[in-house]
């Protein structure tokens, strides 16, 4: 049973059709890749799983897949120390007063900002943003976190770091769906990767077979870095 | 942001508080700019406020403005200089019976040259010379007191209108609609330009410039003071024992000695003439 | 040249002698207007958050309407609270006209717009940035909207601190409805007024400096506090 479901799903933004007919099941434990040039809908698809635009068809999402947070490309942190940007996330998800403060301090260590804990969030660097970011999100306990891009803007350290974070999480339970540019990356974590290209669902594999066998004409392009432009 | 805002807050309530209390023994007196900018209240009202410990706070406008303060019932007494007006308040039914209480006279200012050539003791034959000058007058233009007497100036020497330009009146007729202190401003800044003041303005006026009397002394130049108590009839929330008082008190013989006291340079202002 | 020379003679003269008056009077004008400004902050920022989040036909318009009472007149607004205010009008047994309250609730409708319409742009533009976070993590537009003003802390200090100057320079609505009564309601702007009029042009030009003195003190404290606050920010964004 998945614990997610789209089905038949379009998503429309004037003239423009950015999803069309999409069909996604994501179950408990989940790792998914969804990669795609840009402009194929990666974006538009990680907001209709996550129920932030409205869309065409049904959306359904099971008891165990209800709690879910989303990390952006660029994460965004409000004018307070890291300390307090924690507690607000725990405030927001209406997690009880007596269990923040244990759950902020878990998470801070989690994320290994324990030294910034006072710090103001928007003097650390961009990795150490983006790790307040992971930290807040798991501080919830989320059943699904969304990721958009989330080490694009990211030198080779960081980006490693937030991938150890994100295969701790992996390996906790958590089902992730990430939207990345980074094959390698995709291949390093995720358990399954979707294809997308121009709103639509191409492909739709357990990561072994996505990156071995065969598939679409475009798809193969895309992985050779040979998909133009102009699609 | 928020410990400001408390404060604030906490300003503005003591202040209604205070207020509350002082609003008890306080009447509203609604008057004119000329007689509150010839200093007389600042030397008058505390005397008053010694003697009854009631405080008067003054709101100065032009008499048509301060006669229509007290047909709203924004004002418990009214202090004004234009008789005709005055008792067409009283017949309205506005006000109980006015008393006079002191008098004052206008004067002609202008510029010390003359160039209109008016100086004298005729303010009617003063004003008909000017009319057929090239020179300049400065009207307060504004319902007041002053402003009515200036008109009725006119009217005696032969201008029904002096807005209205003619080959025998080529002189410039200016209207400010503003107050006594203002219209005396722009006489000043101008090296041709005539313009009718109470002498209490004039006195206390500090930007005179060339500026001089021209014509004071003619009979006609009388400025008469009343004093008006609202009427409860038509605005019972008003505070008519205290304004009452205050009436009463600015007849009397105690009232009007601290009037002819006022002086500015050692010249008495206004002169009490109160009914006994 | 000579007349700026008097004037700001006669203003250090008054400062240094601490003039009785001169102090009521300066007490008097910041009263009112932080009040108004408390009081129009409280309303305005709500106003401003709401309408950054609400959706409903017509919003657009409310939009332009709010950013055009931006230009409201302060006579315009004086002479409205008066009527409200006078004894013959709606409001006259609360019988507050000529008395400095009157002057709090002129000139917290004289402001209100602006940190309505200053806010709402604010919290509009700062969702664009971290709506989508905000709401991810939960919270719903208005809560949002709030959070943005949090976050955006010294800008709003900024618009308040614009609203208070807009306040305690004005002199229609204060005039109007307060009478300027010596003693009572008589504020900076109302006596210069009243000393322009009696042609003592130095003085109004002085207790204009001093004026601007206070202000540019507020201005000064606050751009002190911020920047107190912004070395122990070192380099934040």
């Amino acid at each position: 049973m998945p614990i997610l479901a789209l089905n038949d799903v379009g998503v429309r933004y004037g003239a423009v059709a950015a999803l069309r007919s999409v069909a996604l099941n994501v179950h408990r434990g989940d790792f998914i890749a969804l990669i795609g040039a840009n402009g194929s809908g990666k974006t538009t698809l990680l907001q209709a799983l996550h129920g932030l635009v409205p869309h065409t068809g049904t959306r359904r999402v099971d008891d165990r897949g209800a709690r879910q947070v989303m990390v952006f490309q660029r994460p965004f942190v409000l004018r307070l120390s890291v300390w307090n940007n924690l507690r607000l996330a725990l405030w927001l998800a209406r997690v009880p007063a007596a269990e923040r403060s244990g759950r902020a301090t878990q998470a801070l260590h989690h994320a290994g900002l324990a030294a910034l804990r006072d710090r103001p969030a928007r003097a650390l660097s961009g990795g150490q943003q983006q790790r307040l970011a992971l930290a807040r999100a798991w501080a919830v306990r989320p059943d699904v976190l969304f990721l958009d891009e989330p080490t694009a803007n990211l030198d080779p350290s960081a980006k490693k770091e937030i991938e150890a974070m994100l295969a701790a999480f992996a390996h906790e339970g958590m089902t992730l769906v990430m939207s990345t540019h980074n094959l390698g990356q995709a291949k390093r974590l995720a358990t399954r990767v979707v294809y997308l290209d121009q709103g639509m669902i191409r492909a739709d594999l357990p990561t072994a077979r996505f990156f071995e066998e065969h598939l679409d004409e475009r798809a193969e392009l895309f992985l050779k870095g040979d998909l133009k432009w102009d699609v | 942001m928020g410990r400001v805002m408390k404060t604030a807050l906490f300003a503005a309530l003591m202040w209604a508080a205070a207020l509350a209390v002082a609003q008890d023994r306080s009447i509203v007196m609604s008057s004119t700019t000329s007689t509150e900018q010839s200093g007389l209240f600042a030397h008058l009202l505390p005397a008053f406020k010694k003697a009854t410990n009631i405080d008067v706070r003054v709101v100065a406008q032009g008499t048509g403005q301060a006669l229509d303060m007290g047909r709203r019932g924004d004002a418990d007494v009214l202090f004004v200089h234009d008789r005709v007006a005055e008792d067409k308040f009283i017949a309205e039914g506005f006000g109980l019976p006015r008393r006079d209480v002191m008098y004052n006279d206008f004067v002609l200012i202008g510029p010390a040259a003359d160039p209109a050539g008016v100086k004298g003791k005729d303010v009617v034959a003063a004003l008909s010379k000017l009319a057929a000058s090239k020179a300049a007058f400065v009207s307060r233009g504004d319902k007041s007191g002053t402003h009515a007497a200036e008109l009725r100036y006119w009217k005696l020497a032969g201008v029904d209108d002096p807005a209205v330009k003619s080959p025998a009146r080529p002189f410039d007729y200016r209207a400010c609609g503003c107050g006594m202190g203002p219209a005396l401003n722009i006489a000043s800044s101008s090296s041709d330009a005539y313009v009718l003041s109470d002498r209490g303005t004039w006195l206390s006026f500090k930007n005179p410039g060339s500026l001089a009397i021209l014509v004071e002394g003619d009979k006609r130049l009388f400025n008469q003071y009343g004093v008006i108590v609202v009427n409860p009839a038509k605005h019972p929330h008003t505070k008519t024992a205290l304004a009452q008082a205050f009436a009463d008190w600015v007849v009397s013989a105690e009232g009007q000695a601290v009037i002819a006291d006022y002086k500015i340079d050692g010249k008495q202002l206004f002169f009490p003439n109160a009914e006994r | 040249m000579s007349a700026f020379g008097e004037s700001f003679q006669t203003a250090v003269a008054l400062v240094v002698q601490a003039d009785p008056v001169l102090l009521r009077t300066v007490a008097l004008s910041l009263a009112v207007s932080a009040s108004a400004c408390a009081i129009a902050a409280g309303l305005g920022l709500a106003a401003g958050a709401w309408l950054a989040v609400i959706t409903f036909p017509g919003r657009r318009v409310l939009i332009a309407l709010l950013n055009t009472l931006l230009a409201l007149p302060s006579v315009v607004v004086g002479l409205v609270v008066y009527l409200l205010l006078s004894r013959s009008g709606p409001l006259g047994a609360w019988g507050i006209l000529f008395t400095p309250s009157a002057m709090v609730i002129a000139q917290t409708v004289l402001v209100l717009p602006v940190i309505a319409a200053l806010s709402r742009q604010l919290v509009a533009d700062s969702l664009r940035d971290g709506g989508d976070q905000l709401r991810s993590m939960g919270a719903r537009p208005f809560t949002a909207a709030l959070l943005m003003l949090l976050h955006e802390r010294w800008a709003v200090a900024t618009i308040l601190l614009t609203a208070f100057g807009r306040a305690v320079s004005e002199v229609g609505a204060v005039m109007i409805v307060g009478g300027n009564i010596d003693g009572l309601t008589r504020v900076i702007t109302t006596t210069i007024a009243l000393e322009t009029s009696k042609g003592d042009l130095p003085l109004a030009l002085a207790l204009g400096l001093v004026l601007l003195a206070i202000v540019g003190a507020i201005n000064a404290l606050i751009g002190l506090a911020q920047r107190v606050q912004g070395t122990s920010l070192a380099g934040a964004r």
